[in-house]
């Protein structure tokens, strides 16, 4: 069996199937060359959210078998990274995970404040927790907008996006930016939130559930989308577990590990917040483990709100953080440090930490390693999506070729953090 | 005895001097385990009763440039029952012959191998599916080795088209 593939110029090339192997440089083993379709699914393809490209051995419109092909956004961020300063290098992490900048600002600074060795002030720990909660709550509408639309839910992205957009004016007012904020510095926050922050992020707590229980109302009911989510993509939760499937996705098949509750951070163990656990394991059930955990992050969010007391934002270490402007005007101390600061850096001691944290996919790791110098000698993302990629062939297989579609949605992936 | 304690002492009781040594940073131990051992500490971690390491966070390959042995291939361990994570560290002296898969106990292994042999070049013993998984396949090189420079790719227009064409004629190839 022969495959036509169009080039450039008018003439056709023929390719075996084994030659259309090497080149897409999945490495897949096809069972059935001579009987079965091979289908390149993607890059450019609404429903693979991003770049993700899937080759697909079809027989008739069974799935026998399936493998990613990714890199197509690789930009090096870990490279770049390990060659700008400590905290030049933080603007790479947005980019990553482009839909919860936060937790990813979040994990490598708190990797960052470990290989020093800081404690961070509770008014810059609040701040942190409640606007994490918030990017988890942006992240999580981007993906209901969005997996249901490769579900032809269309009115739902619609919603989505509109909340969402007053998540992002939130983000604008405190970070100046709305995606890619950078708004965690080493040693707390690049500056304390305006008096409208609070106010804002309150009446967002008071629209919220409603517009959660709208969502539920156009989706629970909706004999399509129940159709097309119950029962597909089925993972168990011991196999979940060994292909290192983490978040709401591996919740959703019953595992109830989070680290927020687990191996707390940033004062998690102080709130409380209950862990969405469901058990079907299929793509409904991380649809409504998702829908739980959007209401767990406004429970989150308001408690923090209550608990945000006046008071430094930043750790009083100006080897770390630069001083007030102002003093730089009395203070020839100060002038030094903010100097310094600017042309070097600061220098962290030699070792190597691993920080661990809950990003709306899944546990975001980071590896850092630090030579004495300015610059990290080694970071590292462990990227939720790459390694919740990895069980996509086997939550598809020997299913209809659609429901691809709604596997890949409903594990929630980011390319540009697949492909770092 | 603490946790981080009684991994050292079962990693000793069942392999030896195969455990090369323990370090503590910031409250994150690391046991050093000897290449040709790594499987077994890898099945006593996920097995053991008291242990039970079931989850593999992440393989992270680090790139000790001058230093020898050179290479370094760290696991991270998460217990979920006991709540615990460990690290174990490799020292890899050739980074073709690596350390042995851990897909055997791990099956993500696998996947995570993938990412360290395309941008740092460890290979895996028993991997069979390593490959350019980032970059693309015909790529030289393995970019985040600190002997690998930052490069950049010149942005072809049509004023310069002819110029960076000629430069590179692998590319048509």
């Amino acid at each position: 069996m022969a495959f036509l593939i169009p080039q450039a110029s008018d003439s056709i090339q023929e390719l075996t199937v084994e030659e259309l192997r090497a080149k897409v440089g999945t490495g897949m083993e096809i069972i059935d060359p001579e009987e079965h379709m091979l289908l390149s699914m993607g890059p450019q393809h609404p429903s693979t959210h991003g770049v993700l490209r899937l080759l697909v051995e079809l027989d008739g419109e069974t799935v026998v078998n399936l493998a990613p092909d990714i890199g197509f956004l690789h930009t090096g961020i870990e490279k770049t990274m390990e060659n700008k300063r400590y905290v030049k290098a933080l603007t790479a992490t947005d980019r990553m995970d482009y839909l919860s900048p936060m937790t990813n600002n979040m994990v490598y600074i708190m990797a960052v404040e470990k290989l020093l060795g800081i404690e961070i002030t509770p008014r810059a720990q609040t701040l942190r927790l409640i606007l994490a909660e918030l990017s988890r709550l942006a992240s999580h509408l981007v993906w209901l907008g969005t997996s249901s639309l490769d579900l032809a839910a269309m009115s739902v992205f619609l919603y989505c996006f509109r909340e969402r957009e007053y998540i992002l004016d939130i983000f604008e007012m405190v970070a100046g930016q709305r995606m890619m904020v950078s708004y965690f510095r080493p040693g707390g926050l690049w500056r304390d939130v305006p008096p409208e922050f609070e106010p804002a992020v309150r009446k967002l707590l008071d629209f919220m559930p409603a517009k959660i229980a709208d969502y539920e109302a156009l989706l629970d009911k909706n004999p399509i989308f129940l159709m097309r989510t119950k029962g597909v993509g089925v993972i168990s939760g011991d196999e979940a577990i060994a292909w290192g499937l983490t978040g709401p996705s591996m919740r959703a098949s019953g595992v109830d590990w989070d680290n927020r509750r687990d191996q707390p951070y940033c004062g998690y163990e102080t709130y409380e917040f209950d862990v969405p656990v469901e058990h079907e394991g299929d793509v409904y059930a991380r649809y409504r483990c998702r829908m739980r955990e959007m209401r767990e992050c406004l429970r989150l969010i308001r408690q923090g709100l209550d608990r945000l007391k006046p008071g430094p934002v930043n750790i009083d270490d100006h080897k770390i953080v630069p001083p007030p402007r102002a003093d730089l005007g009395r203070s020839m101390e100060a002038v030094i440090h903010h100097f310094k600061l600017w042309t070097e850096g600061f220098s962290a001691p030699e070792g190597y930490v691993y920080q661990v944290i809950e990003s709306p996919r899944g546990e975001i790791g980071c590896y850092l390693r630090g030579n004495g110098t300015n610059k990290p000698a080694r970071v590292h993302f462990r990227g939720p999506s790459y390694v919740n990629l990895a069980s996509l062939p086997l939550m598809s297989k020997n299913r209809f070729i659609a429901d691809v579609v709604a596997t890949i949605g409903s594990i929630d992936i980011v390319l540009g953090e697949i492909d770092r | 005895m603490t946790r981080d304690d009684m991994i050292v002492d079962k990693l000793r009781a069942a392999l030896g001097d195969a455990v090369e040594q323990v370090s503590d940073f910031r409250g994150e131990r690391t046991v050093h385990i000897r290449q040709d051992k790594l499987v077994d500490a890898c099945r006593l971690m996920r097995d053991d009763p008291e242990l039970k390491y079931n989850f593999l966070s992440d393989i992270v390959a680090d790139d000790y440039l001058p230093d020898y042995p050179r290479f370094a291939v760290n696991y991270h361990l998460l217990s979920m029952p006991n709540k615990h994570r460990v690290r174990l560290r490799v020292w890899v002296e050739d980074p073709d012959d690596g350390p042995p898969t851990a897909a055997d106990i791990w099956p993500i292994a696998t996947w995570l191998e993938m990412e360290v042999w395309d941008l740092m070049g460890v290979r895996f013993a028993g991997n069979n599916s390593l490959r350019r998984l980032f970059l693309p396949e015909d790529w030289q090189g393995h970019p985040l080795r600190k002997d690998y420079p930052l490069g950049y790719e010149e942005v072809q227009f049509s004023f310069n088209w002819q110029e960076i064409d000629s430069k590179k004629p692998y590319a048509k190839q």
